[in-house]
């Protein structure tokens, strides 16, 4: 894998020092092959990978993934709706309607938090990129954590009744979930009535490839921003920022820089995708594996407009414990990686 | 015919609602379209992902912008 990526590095190689003739030693050029081969080699993947997992994922859909969950033991749903979360694609413009549509169908509001906390920070995407950039060690940290955020997210909003401080909208939907109950309750069916079971067609490979090539078109079109962006953001680090500076200010001797960086986090937000090359970069300059991990998640995880599209269905109190709830467990996170790392020998 | 695009208003909603006059126009039908951006109407659909297209009260499409070839299709039925 290494050596047909190695094409990028090269690539980079003949642009910055062979076309524009750049001195290998100075910031800029430093910066600049940094960017040039990550963009090359991002965009790159991300094309291929998103495509592949297209084909598999052409014959999925959200009504499919609400039935399933429905009448699922508690603590099996918590872990099932993350993993759900994990493996589908998801775009926070839908938060809501899912939220409404879950709820309705008397899943937990539990369930359905687990779910959209883990959706952004685990995608295909983001976990085929970490394994490549990264390695797997790093890569399978940040899915268990990314899972545990959601399934532990979850059980909280639960375990305080946060049905208890929904917005009206909110409440709407708990009324039709009842409603729902009582009408499964008169015809005497297990899984209601009023559901028509989805029936499962085979989808055609012709299928399948339109549905990925579409899925690249959209999915592209929305990221490339992002990814363009984190790997600028990345490859200034890169070049202009010192080591040295790195290691006295964000070394894993400042208890504070953790949760800074996911105060600093919380409201950015970027795709998964975009915030890999900063992390990269934040890593191969010697930030502590857990401060990394801890910016990722914060950033990836939870957005200002998020919270807005949140607002609708509830109220500030527990938009502002959810704040609190996500500060609380990135930030540990970051202190459990930054003092676990060097005994687990985990590093790039 | 009676088409309605639900979605709050993300970019993909657009995309759907441009995409589906161009094919409603096209195909010469005679229709109305609607753009459903209330949270309880949407609801009342029960649809979980957006955008969705809705052809005659019946949610046909959902979650994603489906290409011009399916949804002449969807819309010559």
């Amino acid at each position: 894998m290494n050596t047909i990526l190695g094409i990028f590095t090269l690539l980079a190689d003949k642009i910055v020092y062979g076309v524009l003739g750049l001195n290998s030693k100075s910031r800029l050029a430093e910066s600049l092959h940094f960017f040039i081969e990550d963009v090359t080699k991002i965009l790159v993947l991300v094309v291929i990978l998103i495509y592949l997992i297209g084909l598999l994922r052409a014959s999925m859909n959200m009504e499919r993934i609400r039935d399933y969950l429905k009448g699922q033991h508690k603590f099996v749903g918590y872990l099932l709706a993350a993993i759900f979360g994990a493996v589908t694609p998801f775009c926070s413009c839908s938060s809501i309607p899912l939220f409404l549509a879950f709820t309705s169908a008397r899943i937990p509001i539990g369930i359905t938090m687990s779910f959209l906390i883990t959706s952004p920070i685990i995608n295909e995407v983001a976990v085929l990129l970490l394994g490549t950039l990264l390695g797997w060690k790093f890569t399978l940290a940040y899915i268990i954590i990314g899972l545990l955020a959601g399934i532990i997210g979850g059980y909280f909003f639960d375990l305080i009744k946060a049905e208890r401080y929904l917005t009206p909208l909110g409440n709407k939907s708990l009324t039709m979930a009842e409603r729902n109950a009582a009408q499964e309750a008169d015809c005497g069916c297990k899984d209601g009535c009023t559901v028509q079971p989805q029936k499962t067609k085979a989808v055609s490979w012709r299928k399948r490839h339109e549905f990925a090539k579409s899925e690249v078109r959209e999915i592209v079109g929305r990221i490339w921003k992002y990814v363009i962006l984190g790997i600028a953001v990345g490859a200034i680090f890169h070049g202009f920022v010192p080591a040295a500076w790195v290691q006295t200010h964000l070394g894993a001797n400042n208890w504070w820089s953790v949760p800074l960086a996911s105060i600093i986090g919380i409201p950015l937000y970027s795709n998964a995708t975009g915030v890999i090359p900063i992390a990269e970069s934040m890593l191969l300059k010697g930030v502590p594996i857990g401060t990394t991990l801890c910016f990722m998640m914060s950033v990836v995880g939870t957005s200002f407009p998020e919270f807005i599209l949140l607002k609708q269905v509830m109220r500030p109190r527990l938009l502002l414990i959810f704040f609190l709830l996500l500060l609380t467990i990135f930030t540990l996170v970051g202190w459990i990686f930054n003092f676990s790392a060097p005994l687990l020998s985990i590093n790039i | 015919m009676k088409i309605k695009i639900l979605g709050t208003g993300c970019a993909k909603c657009a995309n759907l609602t441009r995409l589906t006059q161009e094919v409603a126009d096209k195909l010469a039908l005679d229709y109305t379209l609607e753009k459903v951006t209330d949270l309880e109407k949407i609801m009342e659909y029960s649809v979980m992902s957006t955008p969705a297209l809705v052809i005659a009260e019946e949610v046909v499409h959902s979650g994603s912008v489906p290409s011009a070839s399916v949804l002449t299709e969807y819309l010559s039925r």
